[in-house]
């Protein structure tokens, strides 16, 4: 096990660093220096030479990478050129907003899509089962952003049951909850349907196994066999997904942001690309970078802890 | 075929489908007009005989903008995906027959890949290299390639040890030869699954980013940016959020049910109601 973790925590350190280094080539290397992008065509060549000075553009360029790969392993991402503020700081005041909506839409399509995935693998074929073929598919298919507007639309605009946008003022708890049904709703949806699918596949496999079959003929109560001894070994796949599927949350909550006007780091990643403040964009990549392989990670090492087969095989 | 239209969602995904490549083919003769047609005293006007889904806050019709929308949609699904299908089995190949040490290294870089956050990354590119259709075509290749590579790189490395291989191999068949001419037409139909699903993919991604600005540009029409339009207006009418939002649901959809159907029909025991 512990071989196994020192594995993946190289391989998140080797994909972190591909990461830096396409970022780095991205916006540091091709055509279009970052500097002229950012002061645009009216700058003169001092205020370009003094930008290129504050941002190291001035030194070789193995140095610029050897120095920005190294930043930002020891969590300096630089100093955003508008607020003058350390980007870490921005971008780690934005990652908790979007930590909560992702929680939220994860949550509550785990608390529906689980045990609708264990009704309906123990109604194999009926007709709540096709229904939930449908269902899954329809779901997994729709765009979040999609179900966002269409969500705001029926439940702000016409209904006026929902706030519409914003993330509530600040201290109003109530007031910020519910601006988080509609987000949580329209990023969630889509997993209700995959998590429900996972689940149920699954738990058939799980059902037909022998040591259930023993149980059954032990004379176990059915209930019983589902929840305490099917239930837990079918859910494991899922923690993968679910570990996985928290991490693209955090990227796919972009539109999501963006849609409900709520802070996060997709809507302050969409505000750097959209005021070409490079900086913040790169830092903003790098954190939900991160954030994304450590999730992928933790369920790979969850799954290790919890499956004992894998255990015995690492 | 056939298995296609006597599945049960196989038949619905067909027609839907169908029906969108259709209206891609002939977009130039069903749109009543031209989409990018400006009329500013027909503005936000509702579902009429004259405008069937109403106009946009130029006045331009919305029934042919969401038309040529969907050559925009497929075109970028189809120059997109073809790209990574090509670019994907070549590097697959070369991994599942190539040394030892190029496998690994071409691995660690398709999961490095695939452990990026796409949308983020999406944004990115869009801010280095421009908002353009080209933009979403060029991430849709990076991030959709390393699927394709490996899932050719696992079929190579089984197929590689079969026995009708193995004999073209003894005979003395090249290795270009037993790749191209014995392994690849083995590979189409989990291929074909994977490219239905992934329209989806694209689908959401090029609308999305042509929705928050970053994608298909105005005035050219795309799905995204038809569907932004009508969200900057919401409160003044629903109509044009309703209309904009319906063929995205109905492409991904149809091309989701599509790639679950054919699924099915190839591998019936791996199939999402097993």
């Amino acid at each position: 096990m512990i071989w196994y973790t020192a594995q993946r925590l190289l391989w998140s350190v080797a994909v972190m660093t591909i990461t830096i280094s396409v970022l780095f080539c991205l916006i540091y290397v091709i055509p279009g220096d970052p500097v002229s992008m950012a002061l645009g065509p009216r700058a003169t060549e001092a205020m370009r030479s003094e930008l290129m000075t504050r941002m190291g553009l001035d030194r070789p360029v193995l140095e610029q990478l050897w120095r920005f790969i190294a930043n930002a392993f020891t969590g300096d991402l630089g100093t955003d050129m508008w607020s003058r503020q350390p980007i870490s700081r921005i971008a780690l005041g934005a990652l908790p907003h979007t930590l909560l909506l992702a929680t939220l839409g994860i949550g509550w399509a785990a608390l529906i899509g689980i045990p609708l995935g264990c009704w309906t693998a123990l109604r194999r074929d009926g007709l709540a089962d096709r229904l939930l073929g449908v269902f899954s598919a329809v779901t997994i298919a729709l765009p979040s952003f999609v179900v966002a507007i269409y969500g705001l639309l029926i439940f702000s605009v016409q209904l006026k049951w929902l706030p519409a946008l914003g993330a509530g003022a600040a201290g109003d708890i109530a007031d910020q909850a519910r601006r988080l049904i509609l987000p949580s709703f329209a990023i969630g949806l889509g997993w209700v349907g995959f998590l429900a699918r996972m689940v149920r596949a699954s738990m058939i496999e799980v059902l037909s196994e022998n040591h259930i079959r023993m149980l059954r003929a032990f004379g176990l109560r059915e209930s019983r066999i589902v929840l305490r001894y099917a239930l837990p070994i079918a859910v494991i796949p899922t923690v993968t997904i679910i570990g996985m599927g928290f991490g693209s949350l955090l990227s796919g909550a972009v539109l999501i942001e963006i849609v409900f006007n709520r802070p996060g780091i997709g809507k302050l990643t969409y505000d750097a690309v959209m005021s070409r403040n490079f900086p913040l964009l790169t830092g903003c990549v790098l954190v939900t970078t991160a954030c994304y392989v450590l999730c992928t990670v933790a369920a790979d090492l969850m799954v290790a802890r919890l499956d004992p087969r894998i255990r015995k095989s690492l | 075929m056939h298995a296609l239209v006597a599945h049960p969602s196989g038949a619905f995904a067909s027609v839907c489908v169908g029906f969108l490549i259709l209206v891609a083919v002939f977009a130039p003769l069903i749109a009543p007009y031209d989409p990018t047609g400006i009329d500013i005293l027909a503005r936000l006007q509702g579902p009429s005989l004259a405008h069937p889904l109403g106009t946009d806050q130029l006045g331009r019709d919305v029934l042919s903008r969401i038309i040529f929308g969907t050559r925009t949609a497929l075109l970028a699904s189809t120059v997109a995906l073809g790209a990574s299908v090509v670019l994907g089995t070549l590097f697959g190949l070369i991994a599942g027959y190539g040394p030892r040490l190029l496998d690994k290294l071409l691995m660690l870089v398709f999961d490095s890949i695939k452990s990026l956050p796409l949308l983020i990354m999406a944004l990115a590119l869009g801010a280095v290299l421009g908002p353009s259709l080209t933009t979403v075509i060029i991430v849709v290749i990076i991030f959709t390639m390393p699927a394709y590579a490996r899932l050719v790189r696992s079929q190579a490395l089984v197929l590689k040890q079969s026995e009708y291989v193995l004999a073209a191999r003894a005979m003395g068949a090249p290795i270009t030869r037993v790749m191209f001419r014995h392994i690849l037409p083995n590979l189409f139909g989990p291929l074909i699954v994977l490219v239905c699903m992934d329209v989806t993919m694209v689908i959401t991604v090029e609308s999305g980013l042509s929705f928050i600005g970053l994608g298909t540009q105005p005035p050219s029409p795309s799905w995204g940016s038809i569907l932004n339009d009508g969200f900057s207006f919401i409160r003044q009418g629903s109509f044009l959020v309703i209309a904009a939002g319906l063929p995205i649901v109905v492409a991904t959809i149809g091309f989701n049910f599509l790639g679950e159907a054919i699924r099915d029909i190839l591998d019936p025991k791996s199939g999402s109601r097993s």
